[in-house]
């Protein structure tokens, strides 16, 4: 099989995770391979993973990988296709007719089209990358409508024809897996599942995002981190709440706080819910105090 | 895209491999295989790891599955000679409470390939129960006459056509008014589509609901096939999502399967940890978020009344409304007496009568004239 022209200069999922790595991504064997196989076979590559283990990052250092626009569709309960394709200027149309008088005006024409994520990824495929982000939010309509797009990256405008891809687009769906997708699309697509990245991993990515984090600290904090997810909490921190907690009490520590201290009192950055910090609450200092040695 | 026979004989190896994933249950689609045959091309493929991420990357086995698929893949492609049988389809479903309550390190979605019976080796007394042929009684066939226009509905996000509503219709104005040269003689209208809310139910099939857990179950099978988004879950030492088997039209049917799938029936009850592990899968918690939760269940609990009594808290918090039905709520008079019931009172919409399936019936039915979120 061709290697899609979308990835010339990179033939191996090793190449790309090289790449990704380039563009401040670090990802695994899977997602590499999973995401190469993806462009090269010029299919749709679907994420899924729990909140916070850098689905959508992965969307954005592929389409920096690319060098292409990253065209983002955040999908949410009730998405319609007047929002994920094109909608009329309706306004505008409507000035039209007023002003053509006796003259025949095309309203179905480009000016009056108001183009949407889908529709803009189709007239340019080869400089956009579209994510289709938290497709599990989105109902089944929706979901349903997507298979046609995702199958012949075609969709038809019934006042204007059909707009076809001139090449297969680049498309990244992402899924916090709150509810099943249907089976038909998972077809359609390369799949790969995050998990949350081992601790050694996890401490490069965080000292990759916050240059001004030492490595101990970093350690530190993935390893309260690993804890935390451990425990049965609403909300476990994902890779970025590691980050931020990172970055936060590295500052705090600058102000003059002692070690411990200064994780404890950035906690707020890593645990965003009040029930889990009333829980988490009566352990934190022994637990701190372990992943700090 | 097609597979091309360059290299038939080699190809077999994979084919045969697609073949053994859909004898144990795993849905691959011809063109996953095609799909897959094509990844193993584009990567070498030098090493046995490498077809390994390409089958996950192409065959998309669920996360919850993976420890299965693995063992399959070694089977296949190493020939692993310990495995003998492999998973019943049915295992990912369960949560096990005994070993998260012993604190074990077992995942709480299950895998239990080595295990010869999805009940060996447990020191409860499992037993499994057949349902007898059954009759329909009235109140479900009202249940299912009534459902589609008396369950609880909540407002969409999508818009529909109507005489009157609160947005303009701008797509048809402007059609409307091409015909009369711009000029606008009736402004179309839109209004948000009312769309059915969410259900869960929650069932008590501990042995203190034995004499009610059959017409529970009947009610469940009446209520998954009457409504279109309804989650369905049982629980007493453990936890089991019976959404799948009662989504079988045929009643005797579904609720075998469900029966074959529920391990601790007329055991013992431990409502806390089973409502905590539910809400600590976030799949399942998130079943629970703006639904009508249902829980049938007389709270005669066994375990900790605060580990129940912070569940109950945290579903409350999520749902749209939480109804308890116990068959204790008979009487007119009732007053919770047991200490979990008393715990989670303030946390409940709705305590209430849950001693047959008409005053169940009745209840959920009317559920959807409360108020409309």
């Amino acid at each position: 099989m061709a290697v899609r022209s979308n990835i010339v200069g990179i033939d191996s999922p090793e190449a790309l995770e090289k790449a990704l790595r380039a563009a401040y991504y670090l990802a695994d064997e899977g997602l590499a391979t999973a995401a190469y196989l993806g462009l090269a076979l010029g299919k749709p590559l679907l994420l899924e993973g729990a909140p916070g283990v850098g689905k959508t990052e992965a969307a954005k250092a592929i389409a920096a990988v690319l060098g292409r626009r990253l065209i983002r569709l955040q999908c949410y309960e009730g998405i319609d296709a007047s929002a994920a394709l094109y909608e009329w200027n309706y306004p505008r149309q409507m000035l039209a007719i007023r002003q053509a008088g006796d003259e025949s005006v095309d309203i179905y024409g480009e000016t009056f089209l108001i183009e949407r994520p889908m529709l803009a990824t189709l007239r340019a495929p080869d400089s956009t990358v579209l994510l289709i982000d938290e497709i599990d939010r989105a109902d089944q309509e929706f979901e349903a409508f997507l298979l046609e797009f995702l199958s012949d990256f075609q969709i038809s405008i019934p006042e204007r024809g059909t707009v076809r891809a001139s090449e297969r687009p680049v498309v990244v769906l992402t899924s916090n897996r709150t509810r099943d997708l249907h089976e038909a699309l998972r077809r359609r697509c390369v799949y790969h599942w995050i998990d949350y990245p081992s601790a050694e991993r996890e401490a490069r990515i965080v000292m990759m995002r916050a240059s001004s984090v030492a490595e101990g600290t970093a350690r530190a904090v993935v390893a309260a981190v690993e804890k935390l997810r451990r425990e049965p909490l609403s909300k476990a921190p994902g890779i970025a709440e590691a980050v931020d907690w990172a970055e936060a009490a590295t500052l705090l520590h600058k102000g003059g706080a002692r070690w411990p201290d200064a994780f404890r009192r950035s906690i707020g950055v890593a645990l965003k819910d009040e029930e889990d910090l009333h829980f988490i609450s009566p352990r934190l200092d022994a637990l701190l105090a372990e992943a700090s040695a | 895209m097609s597979a091309e026979p360059e290299l038939p004989r080699a190809a077999r190896v994979f084919i045969s491999f697609v073949g053994l994933l859909r004898t144990n249950g795993f849905a691959v689609a011809p063109e996953q295989t095609t799909s897959f045959l094509a990844a193993i091309q584009l990567l070498g493929p030098r090493s046995l790891e490498d077809i390994r991420q390409a089958a996950l990357a192409t065959l998309a086995p669920p996360p919850e599955r993976r420890a299965t698929f693995d063992r399959l893949f070694d089977l296949h492609f190493r020939g692993n000679e310990a495995i003998e049988r492999v998973d019943d389809g049915e295992d990912d479903e369960t949560v096990r409470l005994q070993e998260e309550a012993r604190g074990n390190d077992e995942p709480l979605l299950s895998d239990e390939a080595n295990e010869s019976g999805l009940a060996a080796a447990r020191a409860e007394t499992l037993v499994e129960r057949r349902f007898a042929q059954l009759s329909t009684t009235d109140a479900l066939r009202r249940l299912s006459r009534e459902a589609p226009r008396r369950l609880p509905k909540r407002r969409g996000h999508r818009r529909m056509r109507a005489r009157s509503g609160p947005y303009a219709d701008l797509r048809r104005t402007l059609r409307d008014s091409v015909r009369s040269d711009g000029e606008i003689l009736r402004l179309g209208r839109l209004k948000r589509r009312q769309r059915p809310r969410k259900m869960l139910l929650l069932i008590d099939v501990s042995g203190s609901m034995k004499t009610r857990t059959e017409e529970n179950m009947k009610f469940a099978h009446t209520l998954v096939q009457a409504a279109p988004s309804v989650e369905v879950f049982t629980f007493g030492t453990r936890l089991t999502r019976i959404t799948r088997p009662l989504r079988l039209k045929r009643r005797e049917q579904a609720l075998r399967a469900a029966a074959h799938a529920v391990s601790d029936w007329d055991g013992g009850t431990l409502i806390g940890d089973a409502l905590q592990a539910f809400l600590a899968v976030p799949r399942f918690g998130g079943y629970a978020r703006g639904a009508a939760v249902i829980i049938v269940s007389d709270g005669l609990e066994r375990g900790e009344p605060d580990a129940l009594r912070d569940a109950v808290a945290k579903l409350s918090r999520r749902a749209w409304r939480v109804s308890w039905l116990t068959p204790l709520a008979a009487g007119p008079d009732f007053r919770p007496q047991t200490e979990a019931l008393v715990a989670i009172e303030r946390f409940v919409d709705d305590l209430v009568d849950g001693g047959s399936s008409a005053s169940i019936v009745a209840h959920v039915l009317a559920l959807g004239q409360r108020r409309v979120a």
